[in-house]
């Protein structure tokens, strides 16, 4: 395995990309909305995070509460129209990429930034061989022939753990298995040896074995190369094992931000606790699971104050009628925005839904 | 690759069969061959008997059908009213026919396909509303109007082209050639919108930006070949709708063809040509149904590699 | 709308939506159409603030009513010829001008849209009906009696339409003197014969489409009926790709008949047709000297093609929310 690694060449980071004190990418204040005939729905509400090399940092959250959308507004591929990045700033080694020529950014995607998506089947080309679809890396950003492109597609496939990479370099993704076609969507991501990588999903589609797997040969290749790694998930057990810290997504802002320990142990937000709430634990038989109650809200009517309100049980007119707040510093090294933080990481928070 | 041909190949002989019977059927067990062999009026019985004895009808239906097989599979149709063998009279006819498919088929590909992807990457645009509306307008006016308008503006009040296409020369055959395209490249133009369309909204086009590749890639490489399946199934399949344009341009440019041979075996009551001639253009189609079917098969991988 | 259709209409809707966001990758916008409203009246906006479908939906009711009652169009009759006036152009006396014979082509244009509308609607509702009923035994049998359906289907469709029909029309002609709705059943008879399988392959594939679906397994597992699984599971999610086929294809036959007739074995004078009067016109001489003879049949026969494939394509669009 160690020899394959060698062969990948790892080379030298681009001159032109050089994070200084380790920190590569600064999200700050992002807003994104997508114009619809049914009005504006605003997916992203000033959302701000930052990623070190060799940093795991975890995104969590229901389905439409806008991890996706981060992700794609990260990599420049949100489709506009209908969507719109309206606001904020997204840094790569301190330069705010999303004042780049499309071209420039072009040259980020895939060999500083790259991306793994959550279904590989629909994700890879159906018409095309995986192996020309990991070598079309090198082709096209390196300018590398297509017989060594297509070695280095081999040496790719080793290292993401496909047997017998050489026979099937020539096979198409629907001959093979789920995991496997998730370990050639990484080998097309890590192929020029990205500085952050973006996991979308990675596990959802898989089976729970499966899943472990693919996980540790991400965890496994993070601290290879170092790379700077954003899981985006709505799976809570995934995280645990790999991120080293948790952003966690409502209704298209961030509402906590934590270590994945101090998370664990004790949410800052009432979302994170009815989360924690709803996964089944073994230490904690006979109690009754209980889920959030209610839905996530339409993006283009977000509930005036806080957008979480309907669903907590902590809610007071304060929250109905105070604008959103703002994430603040509740411990040391993590922030939520709740007006009550401190009392639901006490533990002392008053219910208001049971009379 | 290699099994996929061989089962589609099975697969269409059925259908050969099938489809020869039932006009076999429809024409000499159920219907009247001897129609119009003796003008208006019904045949004398010595001639429907010399007739039944050639075609063999007096045998049992089976055994017509698989004499008459034997016979297709000879190359014999029959002799025409006027005592010509069918096969004879289309082979001196079909190169003049293929050429106008050709130059039609050439019109619907090339043209077709440019306006769609012109439309289809331009989605929502003035240039893609242009596409749609006329394509929309040329889909709605029957082959045979705009044939005979064709000829009445181009041809006879701006005198562009040949009002008639009696030698079948390659510059007589291009209006009508174009008037038999008309209809499908309005439908391949639309296709080809469509899939492009709908392929670059696929998730692989998605992994294809953030893979850092540029627009022009994206749809060049990612989506054209994509699209380009449900095209070529189309055009494959449209060459049936071109035979039966084929009948009708033909007949208004004076061309020496397979279909004007139709038109006018039609006119002179002549059973066996029509027949004999049809039956050979569904033999074509079938046949360009398969090979349309292989091609499926190495366009699409997910088809031909089980 | 009786409460079933408008029932069957919320599944569709449902499940079209459901479609939409496992294929979408903008999260909040799939939020809306699920939450926003359901696709029947989605689908139903969407119609209304297209002007094509409204233009679509006049013509079609325009020239139906010119198919049922000519009269309220014209008082000429389009029986009467005067020699002495063939081929006149157009004038106040005669809007569209006379044609060869001295016929009126206004009164002639008018009364020839009954054989068009017949057609295209007989055909239609026999190829929906054949259709429909092969293609949910097909998908719901499997097996061997499915790919013996399936390839049965393919000898039809194997003969291309037109071609098929002139084979057909020539072996049993029409002759002139014949009723009017015997050749016009023939047509019907000829496309119906040759077109259904159209219908069936859809009806199959959603039937296999819908039938592993959990929520038939379901309904099978409490014993539902097939005919109850496809009156209240199949049908609702089929009928709208079926819908678009059929008002499509419904033009396409007005246009074979059409071709037919002007091939001289579909309608036989006396009956008018547009295919008759186009084909009576399009000889070179007639073209040169009487165009309007041409013209305005041949405007007639277009519109009401467009008139049916826009109505479909407006009613494709408003239901696949994908295309907007």
């Amino acid at each position: 395995m160690a020899r394959a690694v060698e062969e990948l060449e790892l080379g030298p980071r681009s001159e032109q990309w050089q994070p200084t004190d380790g920190r590569l990418l600064d999200v700050d204040d992002l807003f994104v909305e997508f114009r619809t005939r049914d009005g504006v729905a605003r997916a992203i509400n000033g959302v701000s995070f930052s990623l070190d090399e060799g940093d795991t940092l975890a995104i969590l959250g229901e389905s439409g509460s806008g991890k996706s959308v981060t992700a794609q507004a990260i990599m420049g591929i949100i489709d506009s129209p209908p969507g719109f990045i309206t606001g904020g700033e997204i840094r790569y080694c301190g330069t705010d990429i999303l004042t780049l020529s499309e071209e420039k950014r072009r040259a980020i995607r895939g060999p500083e930034i790259s991306m793994i998506f959550q279904d590989a089947l629909s994700a890879l080309n159906p018409v095309f061989p995986v192996g020309w679809q990991i070598a079309e890396m090198f082709r096209i950003h390196r300018g590398t022939n297509k017989s060594d492109a297509l070695d280095a597609a081999v040496t790719l496939m080793d290292r993401v753990s496909i047997p017998g990479a050489r026979q099937r370099v020539k096979s198409f993704p629907h001959q093979f298995s789920g995991g496997m076609r998730q370990r050639i969507m990484i080998a097309v991501a890590i192929a020029l040896d990205p500085a952050v990588l973006i996991a979308d999903e990675p596990t959802t589609a898989l089976d729970v074995t499966v899943q472990a797997q693919i996980m540790g040969l991400l965890k496994e290749l993070q601290e290879e190369r170092k790379m700077g790694l954003i899981l985006i998930t709505h799976d809570l057990g995934v995280v645990a094992d790999v991120a080293d810290r948790i952003a966690l997504m409502y209704a298209g802002r961030i509402v906590e931000r934590a270590g994945v320990f101090d998370l664990y142990r004790r949410p800052a937000h009432p979302y994170g606790e009815g989360l924690l709430e709803s996964i089944p634990r073994l230490d904690q038989k006979g109690e009754e699971l209980s889920a959030i109650k209610g839905l996530p809200p339409n993006l283009t009517r977000i509930p005036p104050g806080c957008p979480f309100n309907p669903r907590c049980r902590y809610a007071q007119d304060v929250c109905r009628v105070d604008p959103p707040p703002p994430l603040r510093e509740v411990a040391p090294d993590r922030v939520a925005a709740c007006h009550f933080a401190e009392d639901v990481l006490a533990g002392e928070a008053v219910r208001t839904d049971v009379r | 690759m290699g099994q996929y041909a061989i089962r589609r190949i099975l697969q269409m002989i059925p259908v050969v069969l099938g489809t020869t019977f039932i006009i076999y059927a429809s024409v000499f067990a159920l219907g009247d061959p001897t129609v119009g062999r003796c003008g208006e009026r019904a045949c004398p019985p010595a001639y429907i008997a010399a007739f039944n004895a050639e075609y063999n009808l007096d045998k049992p239906l089976l055994v017509q059908y698989a004499l008459y097989l034997g016979k297709l599979m000879h190359g014999d149709l029959g002799t025409s009213f006027y005592g010509n063998s069918v096969a004879t009279e289309l082979a001196n006819r079909f190169p003049t026919t293929i050429k106008l498919a050709a130059i039609a088929v050439f019109f619907e590909a090339v043209i077709g396909i440019a306006a769609g992807i012109v439309a289809g990457v331009r989605k929502g645009r003035f240039i893609d509303s242009l596409v749609m509306v006329s394509t929309l307008v040329v889909i709605s006016i029957p082959v045979f109007v705009i044939g005979t308008l064709a000829q009445l503006v181009f041809g006879i009040k701006l005198g562009w082209f040949p009002v008639t296409a009696t030698q079948g020369t390659l510059w007589q055959l291009l209006m009508p050639g174009f008037v038999l395209a008309a209809l499908s490249l309005a439908y391949v133009a639309r296709l080809t919108r469509t899939s492009l369309v709908e392929n670059l909204r696929a998730d692989y086009v998605r992994t294809a930006k953030a893979k850092g590749l540029s627009r022009n890639r994206v749809i060049a490489v990612h989506t054209w070949r994509n699209s380009l399946i449900a095209v070529v199934t189309f055009i494959g399949l449209d060459i049936g709708g071109l035979m039966g344009g084929a009948v009708v341009t033909e007949r208004i440019f004076n061309i020496n063809g397979v279909g004007s041979y139709i038109f006018r075996s039609i006119n002179q009551k002549d059973a066996t040509a029509v027949v004999g001639a049809i039956t050979v253009l569904v033999l074509i189609y079938l046949a360009v149904n398969l090979l349309v079917d292989l091609l499926y098969g190495v366009l699409d991988p997910r088809i031909s590699h089980d | 709308m009786t409460d079933q259709q408008s029932s069957e209409k919320d599944v569709i809707a449902r499940d079209v939506a459901e479609d939409s966001t496992t294929a979408g990758i903008e999260p909040g916008v799939e939020e809306v159409s699920i939450k926003g409203r359901s696709l029947a009246s989605d689908a139903w906006i969407e119609l209304k603030h297209n002007p094509l479908f409204w233009v679509s939906a006049v013509l079609i009711v325009f020239f139906v009513t010119m198919a049922i009652f000519p009269q309220l169009f014209t008082s000429t009759d389009p029986d009467y010829a005067d020699l002495a006036r063939a081929r006149e152009v157009p004038s106040p006396a005669a809007w569209f001008g006379m044609d060869s014979q001295g016929y009126d082509v206004y009164a002639r244009t008018i009364y020839g849209a009954r054989a068009s509308i017949m057609v295209g609607l007989g055909a239609s509702v026999f190829v929906l009906i054949i259709g429909l009923v092969m293609g949910v035994i097909s998908g719901f049998a499997a097996g061997w009696l499915d790919a013996v359906l399936s390839r049965f289907g393919e000898i039809f469709i194997a003969i291309p339409l037109l071609l098929g029909g002139i084979l057909l029309l020539t072996i049993y002609p029409n002759r002139a003197g014949d009723p009017y709705l015997l050749i016009v059943g023939k047509i019907v008879f000829v496309i119906s014969l040759l077109a259904w399988p159209r219908i069936m392959r859809i009806m199959r594939s959603s039937v296999i489409q819908v039938k592993p679906t959990e929520y038939v397994m379901a309904a099978r597992a409490l014993g539902a009926t097939p005919l109850r699984l496809i009156k209240s599971h199949i049908m609702p999610n089929s009928i709208a790709p079926v819908i678009v086929v059929a008002t499509i294809d419904l033009g396409a036959y007005i246009a074979v008949e059409a071709t037919l007739s002007f091939l001289g074995i579909g309608l036989q004078p006396p009956a008018i047709s547009w295919g008759l009067a186009i084909s009576q016109a399009s000889g070179l001489g007639s073209v040169r000297n009487a165009p309007h003879m041409l013209i305005f049949p041949s405007i007639a026969l277009s519109l009401t093609v467009l008139s049916f494939i826009l109505l479909g394509d407006a009613v494709r669009d408003a239901l696949d929310p994908k295309l907007r």
